[in-house]
């Protein structure tokens, strides 16, 4: 790794680590309001999948969702920042390259969405006791799902110029395809029709590998759910590349 | 080996819309120059900078920075500059001594912390070290501009007026370094609206006006040929003017007369043909021009 890909790394990440409070334990603490309240209502009447109560079913969904949400955040608002400020050019001026200035800015958000992910699964230790079924996928989904949305989080941070247009992107893009995943439920519950549409979602196989490596049960194969989520990352890692190569938005 | 020119700057245009900011600018600067980059507000100088610096890309034209191509071999390019940006910009995150440590980072500098702390200590901020950039004033975050700028020795420094809003001792300060720093070797190319300034730093200055340049010589050279001299003169009592001189004279309020002449080499010439007609005077005085008569006389002269 070079210098240069270590110091943006460094930087990227010291950045959150240190506004922490607002970073990481804030969304733990959304993350468990979401659980009490869903929990408290739905536990005794909803089982999911046999012999899963509704508890376990949601803490999953709950870590993931907030891995997600904060990669995205972290990128997107670091790049925004800087933007605005005009402190983009201390990252510009210097000789990274574009391959470099994406990795830093993709590992840093992943590691932001691990911690709070991580931050949730620990606080919900509390409520429920969770089965690790395939580890493995555990942790493929995290890393994927964390890589995807820290990438998507830079195309959004890149093409907002205010503020109020990155808010747009993640209340009308980000947020409606969180929440419509399958976090609070199987999708095997909805009607046909919006069983369809969460086939669209690419969130929707995040969220539900990510639960089939606790419990060995999902709603579609773990392996459709990788190839949907790694090409997705591959796509959208590729419109990023080649918007930093050629300056997009950054270098007019 | 013949060292290659500090900056080549050739054809290059940069238009924002139908705006053109650069029009086919071409100029060199030699290694170890001191060189200034004068013009107007909106005269297109950020845009050139931002352009040498690959903050913006140029639609046509090459620039080249110590043999790199700006666009083909950026990396390298990037390397050899160092460029103080005309905005106030900082990071609120970190401290000035991270900000650097940061900065000498992204140039691919491990330790370096020797250089760093030299460079506060030139521009009076080993105190500030270790201060969040949020609690500086403004003078003190545009002289951590500097330090950034520096962090990696770069051999050509670019300065987009660095000196606005620094107070006056400072700036003494700061311009001592600088010309250390160019005695040393590094290629300074400066951009300001303080024109004593620029007539006292740079060798060689170039003059921007809507995206043009309408001037490019010596400093020197342009203080001596651009603007008219002006001889002032209290002729001895009874003494009048011979009639071959009154075209270019004129009488100012205080009784003197003011002689326009076209460049400084035909002083001395006037003047003995004044004595050949047996003028005396009690009192002469040669009004040399400064930077700012040659600024203000080329800037009319162009046409817009
Ligand atoms: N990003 C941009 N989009 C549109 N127009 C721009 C942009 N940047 C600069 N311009 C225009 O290009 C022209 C040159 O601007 P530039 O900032 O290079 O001037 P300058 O010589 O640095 O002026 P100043 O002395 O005020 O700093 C101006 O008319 C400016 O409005
Ligand atoms: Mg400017």
């Amino acid at each position: 790794m070079s210098v240069a890909l270590r110091t943006l790394l460094y930087k990227e990440l010291l950045r959150f680590w240190k506004v922490s409070f607002q970073t990481v334990a804030a969304p733990v603490l959304t993350a468990l309001l979401y659980l009490l309240v869903f929990a408290h209502v739905l536990d005794r009447q909803v089982e999911v999948y046999g012999g899963v109560s509704y508890t376990a079913f949601l803490v999953p969904g709950l870590v993931m969702m907030s891995l997600l949400q904060n990669a995205f955040s972290n990128s997107s608002s670091s790049l925004i920042q800087s933007k605005v400020t005009g402190n983009i050019v201390f990252v510009l001026l210097p000789p990274i390259s574009y391959r470099e200035f994406f990795t830093a800015y993709v590992v840093a958000a992943v590691i932001r969405g691990l911690v709070v992910g991580a931050g949730v699964w620990l606080v919900t230790l509390w409520f429920v006791d969770l089965p690790y079924a395939q580890p493995a996928w555990i942790l493929f989904f995290a890393l994927t799902g964390g890589a995807l949305l820290a990438t998507l989080g830079i195309i959004a941070g890149i093409w907002a110029d205010k503020f109020d247009q990155l808010a747009a992107f993640q209340n009308f893009v980000v947020m409606p395809l969180t929440f419509l995943s399958g976090v609070f439920y199987s999708i095997h519950s909805l009607p046909d029709f919006w069983q369809a549409v969460s086939h669209l979602n690419p969130f929707f196989y995040m969220i539900d590998g990510f639960r089939y490596g606790f419990f060995g049960q999902s709603d579609v194969s773990p392996w459709i759910s990788a190839l949907v989520a790694g090409g997705s990352f591959a796509v959208l890692a590729g419109i990023t590349l080649s918007m930093l190569s050629r300056g997009y938005k950054l270098r007019n | 080996m013949p060292s290659c020119p500090a900056l080549i700057i050739d054809g290059v245009c940069k238009r924002f819309g139908a705006l053109r900011a650069l029009d086919e600018v071409s100029f060199e600067v030699e290694q170890g120059e001191f060189f200034g980059l004068l013009g107007p507000n909106g005269a297109g100088k950020t845009t050139l900078i931002s352009c040498m610096a690959g903050l913006a890309r140029q639609d046509s034209g090459h620039i080249r920075v110590m043999e790199h191509d700006t666009v083909s071999d950026y990396r390298a390019a990037r390397r050899k500059l160092g460029v103080v940006p005309q905005e106030l910009v900082f990071d609120p995150f970190f401290t000035v001594r991270e900000t650097l440590r940061i900065q000498s980072g992204y140039f691919g500098l491990g330790r370096n912390d020797d250089w760093m702390d030299e460079i506060l200590a030139r521009l009076d901020l080993t105190a500030k070290a270790d201060v969040n950039m949020r609690a500086l004033s403004g003078g003190m975050k545009r002289r951590v501009l500097v330090a950034q700028a520096l962090v990696h020795r770069p051999p050509v420094i670019v300065l987009d007026e660095p000196t606005a809003g620094v107070d006056v001792e400072l700036r003494k300060g700061l311009w001592v370094f600088i010309r250390e720093l160019n005695r040393q070797g590094h290629t300074i190319v400066l951009t300001t609206h303080y024109l004593e300034e620029a007539e006292s730093l740079c060798s060689r200055i170039a003059m921007l006006k809507q995206g043009r340049v309408v001037a490019l010589e010596r400093t020197a050279d342009l203080l001596a040929r651009r603007v008219q001299q002006t001889l002032r003169l209290r002729l001895g009592n009874g003494a009048s003017l011979p009639a071959e001189f009154l075209a270019i004279a004129r009488a100012t309020p205080d009784g003197r007369i003011e002689l326009l002449l076209d460049s400084a080499d035909t002083v001395a010439d006037c003047v003995a043909r004044l004595h050949a007609h047996g003028v005396r005077f009690d009192d002469i005085e040669l009004d040399k021009p400064d930077l700012e008569d040659v600024f203000m006389a080329t800037m009319q002269d162009v046409p817009a």
